[in-house]
């Protein structure tokens, strides 16, 4: 019988796994994918305990999570592309411009 | 029946998952992020949120992963070199294992529990999730959708703003 807790668990795992992504990688694009694996994680979360509580808000949080997770990708990735055009890179070691 | 639909794709998402972080190329990372998403949309199948399913495979695994693609394409991202970064991998790992052990603990000595609704199994299937979900959208979340409305509109601004080559 899977529970509540099983999902739970699955996202928990899947965001110390995005986690360990965002730490340890230096291309920025990756990184912003790992962000996103987390962002699903919470998401599984959300959709699990509104199934357990047979409620709806759950779900309409999820909605929303994905409209900022869209709003995200749309400035994020216009932001890579302005840092490359001065760069030629986007690892995460040359953002350093702000440093004196 | 149930559960081995569930093992089956929690081991497949936590595989590729664990396959985004690791990939050397950007464009393998991405395609694994799919197979993740759609692991997660028959993970939300099974919790009877068949318009989650729908609009996880749409919005993730189609708008938002079609936009990081056309990126790392544009930009022509060679595979990175490979390099040890053992501080790096320590620290990450160590930190993430870390809030696994501490997520785990508090998930398995806890109770979810809450305002319990009437939004059964039997009406879902009555209803359809569509409908319910509009109608919650519609009526008690009126003003957040508006809100994430002009969200997406500052979003489509400063995304067209950011993309100029000279203002």
């Amino acid at each position: 019988m899977i529970t509540v807790y099983h999902y739970m668990i699955l996202s928990a795992i899947i965001f110390s796994i995005g986690t360990f992504g965002v730490l340890t990688r230096k291309n920025a694009i990756v990184i912003f994918m790992c962000i996103e694996l987390m962002l699903n994680a919470v998401n599984l979360t959300f959709i699990a305990l509104s199934r357990h509580l047979q409620n709806m808000d759950g779900q309409i949080f999820v909605f929303f999570v994905m409209t900022v997770a869209a709003a995200e990708a749309a400035v994020g990735l216009a932001l890579m592309i302005a840092f490359y055009r001065n760069r030629e890179s986007i690892d995460t070691d040359d953002f350093n411009m702000l440093k004196w | 029946m149930l559960s081995i639909l569930f093992y089956l794709f929690a081991v497949v998402s936590i595989f590729s998952a664990f396959y985004v972080t690791k990939s050397r190329s950007p464009v393998n990372s991405a395609l694994w992020l799919v197979t993740t998403f759609i692991c997660f949309a028959v993970l939300y199948i099974t919790l009877d949120a068949p318009f989650m399913a729908a609009i996880q495979i749409m919005v993730y695994a189609g708008a938002i992963m079609v936009l990081i693609v056309f990126v790392i394409m544009l930009l022509n991202l060679g595979t990175a070199v490979k390099k040890r970064y053992t501080h790096a991998l320590v620290w990450g790992g160590g930190m993430s294992i870390l809030m696994l052990i501490v997520t785990n603990f508090f998930i398995r000595r806890s109770i979810p529990t809450g305002t319990v609704g009437d939004i059964t199994t039997q009406t879902i299937k009555s209803y359809g999730h569509t409908e319910l979900i509009g109608r919650a959208m519609f009526t008690d979340f009126l003003l957040p959708f508006e809100i994430a409305s002009i969200l997406l509109l500052v979003a489509i601004i400063g995304a067209v703003v950011l993309s100029k080559r000279e203002v």
